[in-house]
C-alpha cells in the first residue's frame, strides 16, 4: 500500500471559553490515501468542521490544537507534521491553498461580495504560482486570467469569460459553488477538503456539484476529505467513512462495510434514521433517543453512552473506549467489542 | 453609476431652494430685527439713536418690507452671486466669509485626515488583537478621548506649550502673517499652526472612529469569506486589509459627508478658545446680532457643503461597494 497523503493521529482541538473548555475534537485519528475520498459524517457539533480546520491550521481563537499530529506527505517527500508548523508562517501558507485546498460550506458567504469571483481565483493562482510555474517567469495577471477562464470552463461554468468578472451575488448557487471548486482546484492540490459543499444549495444542483466533484477527483486523482451530515452523499462519494460523535471517532471503515455491517451502536442508529422509500407509509421515522449534550456538559466515559441502547452498565459510563479493529479495515470504539481497551479519559 | 450621479446633481438646486427657505425662516424667527438689537446694544453702552434715524435705516435696509419680499431680494442677489451686505460690519458678506470659509474647510480637511490616519489603523489593530495589552490601552485612550471636551484639551495644550516651551499656539497665523496677502510663506506659516487645532478638533472623532472600526472589523473577521481567504494561504495582514477591512470601512465612508457640518458647529468653542479665524465665531455673532443676510449666507453655504459632502460620500461608497453601484444602475 502506498503511503497515505494525510495521517491524523490523536488530534485534539480545545476551545478555551470563559465558561470552560470545550473539547471540540478529542482524540481523532484517520488516514487519507492518495486519490481516496474519505467522508467524515456526524451531527452538527461533532467536531467534523473543526477537524478539517485543524488540518488547514486555521482554527480560530479561542480554539487551539492541544495534542496530536497531522502528517502530510508531499510527492516524494517525507511526511511533515503540520501541527509543528507556525500556522501563520510561510511554510504552512505555502501548503494551505496550494497543497491542501478548502471548498467551504456556503458559497454565497464564502466569496467576498465586493471583489469579483475571478479576482479571488486569480489571487489564489498568483499566490501559489509555483504550482504552475516551478521554474521561470512569474505568472502574469493576463496568464492568470486566461488560466482562470480555463478553470471555470473545466468546472462547467458556461460563458466563463463573462462570469469571471461577476460578483458572487450575481451568480446562482450552483455557479457560485462551481466557482469555489475552481478556486480550490486552481493550484492543483494533493488534498481537497470539502466542508459540506452541497448543504447550502438545492437538491438538483447538489447532484450536479457532487457529480462534478467525483469526475474531477477521478480525472486528477486528488484525495478528498468530504464532510457532511448526509449519509446519502457519503454513500455516493466516499471510499472510506469516519463517523464522529462529540469530537471522537465512533467507527471507521470502507463505505460498504459501514453501510452493510455497522458495528457501533451510534452508526447503526444513524443509518436507521435515514428515511427509506421502502418503509411502510405513515410510520414514524426512527430517531436517536435523547439529544446531543451541551458542549460543556460532556458525559463521562463513552460520549455516546447516555443515548446508547446497548450501553453496558458500570463500564461505558466510566471509561472511554479506544478505537480498535472490528473487522478487516474496520474500526470501532465500543466496549461491546473490546471490553478492556480503554483510552486515557 | 453616471445616471445615479446625474440624478443627484439635478436634485441639488431643488434641495438648495428648500434649504434657502428654511434658512431664511430660521434667521427671521427671533422677534425683532437687526435694528432692535442695534438699538438695544447702543442703549446698553449709553448712547442712543433717534426713532426717525431707526426708521430711515429700516427703510434703507429693506427691513420694513414683508418677509417674502426680503426673501426674494436675497435670492435675486444670490442668483447674481452677490451674498449681500453685512448689516453689522457694513462690508460685503462674501469678503467676510471668504477667507474664514477657506480656513474652516482646510482645518476640517486636516482634522479629517488626522482622524482617519490614526483611527483606521488603530481600529484594525485592536480588532486583530482583541484583549491584547495594546487593545486595552487603546480602549482606555478612546474613552478619555471621547470624554474630554475638546476646548479643555485645547486649553491644556495651549498652557503646556506656553509653560514648557514658551510658545503661543493660538490662532492660525503668526502675527506677521495675519493680514498678509496669500503667498508661499503664509501657507507655510498656516501649516505650522494648523496641526494643533486639527488634532484638538480630531481627537474625539478619532476615538469614536477607532471604536466603530474595531467593532465593524470584529464582525467581519468571522465571516466565511475570511476563512476562504485564509484557506488560500494569504498572509494574515494582507488578507485582513484586502477583505474584511475593506468591508468594515464601507459604513464609515457613508459618514464622511457629515464631517464638515459637524466641524462647522462643533469647533465654535475651540475656535473661541484658540482664537481661530474660522467661520464658527462669525456665524454665532451674526445670529446673536440678527445680522440676517450674513447668517443666512453662512447657513446656506453650510447646507450646500453638507449636500456636496453627502454626495461625495455616496459616490465613494458606490465606488467601493459594487452591491450599491450595480443595483442603482
Amino acid at each position: 500500500m502506498t503511503a497515505p497523503v494525510l495521517e491524523v493521529k490523536d488530534l485534539r482541538v480545545h476551545f478555551f471559553l470563559d465558561e470552560g473548555v470545550v473539547r471540540a475534537v478529542d482524540g481523532v485519528s484517520f488516514d487519507v490515501g492518495p486519490g481516496q475520498v474519505v467522508g467524515i459524517v456526524g451531527e452538527s457539533g461533532c467536531g467534523k468542521s473543526v477537524t478539517v480546520r485543524a488540518i488547514l491550521q486555521i482554527v480560530e481563537p479561542p480554539g487551539r490544537i492541544v495534542g496530536g499530529r497531522i502528517l502530510f506527505t508531499k510527492d516524494g517527500a517525507a511526511a511533515a507534521d503540520l501541527t509543528a508548523l507556525d500556522a501563520k508562517g510561510p511554510v504552512m501558507r505555502a501548503i494551505r491553498g496550494a497543497e491542501i485546498a478548502l471548498i467551504p460550506q456556503e458559497p454565497m458567504a464564502a466569496f467576498s461580495p465586493v471583489h469579483t469571483v475571478g479576482a479571488q481565483v486569480i489571487e489564489a493562482l498568483r499566490l501559489h504560482q509555483r504550482q504552475w510555474r516551478p521554474e521561470g517567469a512569474p505568472l502574469s495577471r493576463r496568464e492568470a486570467r486566461a488560466l482562470t477562464i480555463e478553470l471555470f470552463r473545466s468546472v462547467g461554468i458556461s460563458m466563463p469569460a463573462e462570469r469571471i468578472d461577476a460578483y458572487s451575488w450575481q451568480l446562482s448557487g450552483g455557479l457560485r459553488q462551481r466557482a469555489m471548486i475552481a478556486m480550490a482546484l486552481s493550484c492543483k492540490p494533493r488534498l481537497l477538503i470539502a466542508d459540506e459543499p452541497t448543504t447550502a444549495i438545492d437538491v438538483t444542483t447538489q447532484a450536479q456539484v457532487l457529480n462534478l466533484l467525483r469526475d474531477l477527483q477521478r480525472r486528477d486523482g486528488t484525495a478528498i476529505v468530504f464532510i457532511t451530515h448526509d449519509l446519502g452523499v457519503i454513500a455516493q462519494m466516499a471510499h472510506h467513512v469516519v463517523v464522529m460523535y462529540l469530537g471522537r471517532v465512533m467507527e471507521q471503515g470502507a463505505v460498504a462495510d459501514i453501510f452493510d455491517a455497522p458495528k457501533h451502536p451510534y452508526t447503526r442508529a444513524l443509518l436507521k434514521s435515514i428515511p427509506s422509500v421502502r418503509a411502510a407509509p405513515r410510520t414514524l421515522l426512527p430517531t436517536i433517543a435523547g439529544s446531543i449534550p451541551h458542549p460543556l456538559g460532556r458525559p463521562r466515559g463513552c460520549p455516546f453512552h447516555p443515548r446508547c441502547p446497548d450501553a453496558i452498565p458500570g463500564i461505558c459510563a466510566n471509561r472511554v473506549p479506544a478505537l480498535r479493529p472490528v473487522g478487516p479495515g474496520q474500526h470501532a470504539s465500543c466496549f461491546l467489542y473490546h471490553r478492556d481497551e480503554a483510552d486515557e479519559p | 453609476m453616471t445616471r445615479y450621479v446625474l440624478k443627484r446633481l439635478l436634485l441639488l438646486p431643488v434641495l438648495l431652494f428648500l434649504f434657502s427657505v428654511t434658512v431664511f425662516a430660521i434667521v427671521q424667527a427671533p422677534p425683532g430685527d437687526f435694528l432692535t438689537t442695534y438699538v438695544a446694544t447702543l442703549a446698553s453702552s449709553g448712547s442712543s439713536i433717534s426713532a426717525e434715524q431707526v426708521e430711515a435705516l429700516r427703510r434703507e435696509y429693506g427691513l420694513d418690507q414683508p418677509v417674502w419680499i426680503q426673501y426674494v431680494r436675497w435670492m435675486e442677489n444670490l442668483a447674481k452671486g452677490n451674498l449681500g451686505l453685512s448689516l453689522e460690519y457694513q462690508r460685503p458678506n462674501a469678503e467676510l466669509i471668504g477667507e474664514r470659509l477657506v480656513l474652516t474647510v482646510v482645518l476640517a480637511l486636516f482634522s479629517f485626515v488626522f482622524t482617519w490616519i490614526v483611527a483606521v489603523p488603530a481600529g484594525i489593530y485592536s480588532a486583530m488583537h482583541p484583549r491584547s495589552a495594546l487593545d486595552y490601552a487603546l480602549t482606555v485612550l478612546n474613552y478619555v478621548g471621547v470624554a474630554t471636551p475638546n476646548f479643555m484639551l485645547a486649553l491644556v495644550l495651549m498652557w503646556s506649550a506656553f509653560a514648557y516651551f514658551g510658545v503661543s499656539v493660538t490662532g492660525l497665523f503668526s502675527p506677521d502673517f495675519v493680514e498678509a496677502p496669500w503667498n508661499l510663506a503664509r501657507v507655510v506659516d498656516l501649516l505650522k499652526h494648523l496641526w494643533l487645532p486639527a488634532v484638538v478638533l480630531g481627537v474625539a472623532g478619532t476615538a469614536r472612529l477607532t471604536r466603530v472600526m474595531r467593532a465593524n472589523l470584529l464582525d467581519e473577521l468571522h465571516k466565511p469569506y475570511v476563512t476562504t481567504a485564509r484557506a488560500k494561504g494569504l498572509p494574515e495582514w494582507r488578507l485582513v486589509l484586502r477583505y474584511p477591512a475593506r468591508l468594515a470601512l464601507n459604513p464609515l465612508v457613508s459618514t464622511i459627508g457629515w464631517y464638515l457640518p459637524a466641524l462647522f458647529s462643533g469647533s465654535l468653542i475651540v475656535a473661541t478658545v484658540m482664537n481661530l479665524p474660522n467661520i464658527g465665531p462669525l456665524l454665532l455673532r451674526a445670529l446673536v446680532n440678527q445680522d440676517m443676510y450674513l447668517a443666512g449666507s453662512i447657513l446656506l453655504i453650510y447646507c450646500f457643503l453638507t449636500i456636496v459632502g453627502t454626495l461625495i460620500s455616496d459616490i465613494l461608497l458606490a465606488w467601493l461597494d459594487p452591491r450599491i453601484r450595480l443595483e442603482e444602475g
